[in-house]
């Protein structure tokens, strides 16, 4: 972190900094070379931010608000964790989830909880690219850096997203408008097609926009794996895809003249009737098409660390979501163990829940039963979620006040650089406590630790 | 009459500058809360920007202000909302043993809301409370 002093603090007049290649957490993207402006518990500017990194650090400031809230109550921290690991002893059947928008190295101890207490981790993976995860396990991912997607990608397909208005800087960080080192004119040298449901604002940046029908993107996938294949296929393919034969044909000719390809595919694909089945057909286009020419396929993902936390679930249990702990060993098993349908079905009897708002965004049977069982909430706002927690500890904003690692989209680590100190303590700080509060407990009653 | 569409919750631009700002917001409470239609359907439904309609399917129901899709943005028959409280009311909770539930593509039914007079408060919580699943 470099950090240069661009005025000298006085009372009337607070210190200004300059922190230089901050990262910003809003987005996978994660840029890193953010310049942000900072007087004293502020963040003024954010030179090379989009306008969602804008908004992200702009408006991320420090609230005053309680350490933490027990039912409803201003509470202390020390009182909180004491709180959280009662709760969180006493289920028989917990839940951990959320962890996309936290740091790496707590998202560890998350699952080290997870797994003292036996209870099951998820993600906010599992309803956005875990259908992906499910698609990895059966058919490979055949993947490459955003490092090699801007030296080297001449044709790239962005299949059900819509990174103008989600990822902001990818179309001219990474995927269309840089200058590589196999493709020195940038968007001159690369091809772009959109596929998407609607013709989104993405649209204007693609030189070829195919608008498939709604709830088709398995039937597009295969039909082009069947050209990749040189089969021939029945013009009706255009009712049942919304496609004519003819454009199919002529993207699959440039996809093969391609040097480097790449599909770079969103929630369009995974949230959609078929799911994992549509990121399956996505990755095995990506696959044949390697007998070709070289193709790749990345998913394109949301959160800031939601990448982290495929990474940090996986190297800790050996799967990357919606993992089971209550056996005394992992088992994976989406559906059955992922938070969607744990709390859908009314199984879970305890939630712990960091850097994620359920109550705000799942299913109205999932809310319903999380509103009925003791929650534990890590958040840096007063999220809908955090309003009816029984332990809702306030936390500083990773990135902002707490450095650490998270994962870029393309699974690299990127290191954070926070611009200003909260008085709050860190979500690893939190889940610390809370945890060896956990295992005092479990080492003086070990019949406790079930 | 109520007339079948599919629904298309996703995110937006605006969204994710208002969600910084706070989910308590006015900006993001109306950014989550308004409902596009294509063009050709708010013409052929006489809707104007601001009427509420009702929109439901076998998980539940919300009543929200429509407005006309940007262009052809979204082509006849399909809807969309930006993702978030709203729409999440429309949301099962089976995932067909993925962990996914269906998120986007949802077979919805529209209809002008009754008993509501166009542009009123669009977006309180309220409504959506008041009208959980049937």
């Amino acid at each position: 972190m470099s950090t240069s002093e661009a005025s000298s603090a006085t009372e009337a007049s607070p210190e200004v900094r300059v922190i230089k290649d901050a990262t910003c957490t809003f987005c996978g993207c994660v840029c890193d070379d953010m310049d942000l402006t900072v007087v004293g518990n502020r963040i003024t500017k954010a030179k090379n931010a989009c306008v969602l990194g804008n908004s992200w650090f702009l408006n991320h400031h420090i609230e005053d608000r309680p350490e933490a809230l027990i039912d409803g109550e201003p509470a202390g921290y020390e009182q909180a964790m004491d709180r959280a690991a009662d709760i969180l002893l006493a289920a028989r059947f917990p839940l951990t989830y959320g962890l996309s928008d936290t740091t790496s190295e707590a998202q560890r101890v998350a699952v080290a909880i997870t797994d003292w207490i036996g209870g099951i981790v998820d993600t906010t993976t599992s309803v956005c690219h875990g259908p992906s995860g499910i698609a990895f396990q059966g058919v490979g991912e055949v993947t490459c850096s955003l490092g090699e997607v801007k030296n080297r990608a001449d044709y790239v397909i962005f299949w059900g997203g819509n990174p103008a208005e989600s990822h902001p800087r990818h179309f001219t960080k990474f995927s269309l408008m840089p200058k590589g080192e196999f493709v020195p004119n940038g968007r001159k040298d690369r091809t772009a097609v959109l596929i998407d449901v609607r013709k989104t604002k993405s649209a204007k940046a693609a030189d070829i926009f195919l608008q498939v029908k709604p709830r088709r993107d398995f039937e597009l996938a295969w039909a082009l794996r069947a050209l990749a294949k040189g089969l021939e296929l029945d013009a009706s393919i255009e009712e049942t895809t919304g496609i004519p034969l003819e454009t199919l044909q002529q993207v699959m000719d440039g996809m093969k003249r391609a040097k480097f390809g790449v599909i770079l595919f969103g929630m369009g694909v995974t949230m959609t009737r078929g799911k994992h089945l549509n990121s399956e057909a996505i990755l095995a286009l990506a696959r044949d098409m390697n007998q070709h020419t070289r193709w790749n396929a990345k998913p394109m993902r949301g959160h800031g660390n939601v990448t982290g936390a495929d990474n940090v679930v996986s190297w800790s249990t050996g799967f990357p979501f919606g993992v089971h702990l209550g056996s005394g060993f992992p088992r994976f098993n989406p559906g059955e163990f992922t938070a969607a349908d744990v709390l859908a079905r009314g199984e879970a009897d305890a939630a712990l829940i960091i850097a994620s708002d359920p109550m705000s965004n799942f299913s109205q049977p999932a809310r319903d039963h999380l509103a009925t069982i003791p929650i534990v909430v890590l958040d840096p706002k007063l999220s809908d979620t955090a309003r009816i927690a029984e332990v809702a500890f306030t936390v500083s904003t990773y990135g902002i006040n707490t450095g650490g690692t998270v994962y870029r989209m393309d699974d690299v680590p990127i290191p954070l650089r926070p611009a200003f100190e909260s008085p709050y303590k860190s979500d690893l700080e939190v889940l610390r406590g809370i945890e060896s509060r956990i295992r005092q407990r479990q080492l003086a009653d070990p019949a406790s630790d079930a | 009459m109520a007339e079948p569409f599919i629904l298309i919750p996703g995110r937006t631009s605006r969204q994710g500058t208002t969600l910084n700002e706070g989910k308590s917001t006015e900006g993001y409470l109306e950014e989550i809360s308004s409902l596009q239609v294509a063009p050709e359907d708010m013409q052929r439904l006489e809707l104007e920007e601001g009427d509420l309609v009702r929109v439901y399917n076998d998980v539940g129901s919300i009543t929200v202000p429509c407005k006309a899709a940007r262009g052809d943005e979204l082509p006849p028959g399909i809807l969309f909302i930006s993702y978030g409280d709203k729409s999440s009311h429309l949301m099962g909770g089976d995932t067909q043993g993925c962990g996914m539930p269906d998120s986007k593509g949802l077979d919805v039914f529209l209809e002008v809301a009754s008993g509501v007079v166009a542009g009123q408060s669009p977006g309180s919580r309220e409504i959506a409370e008041d009208e959980r699943a049937e």
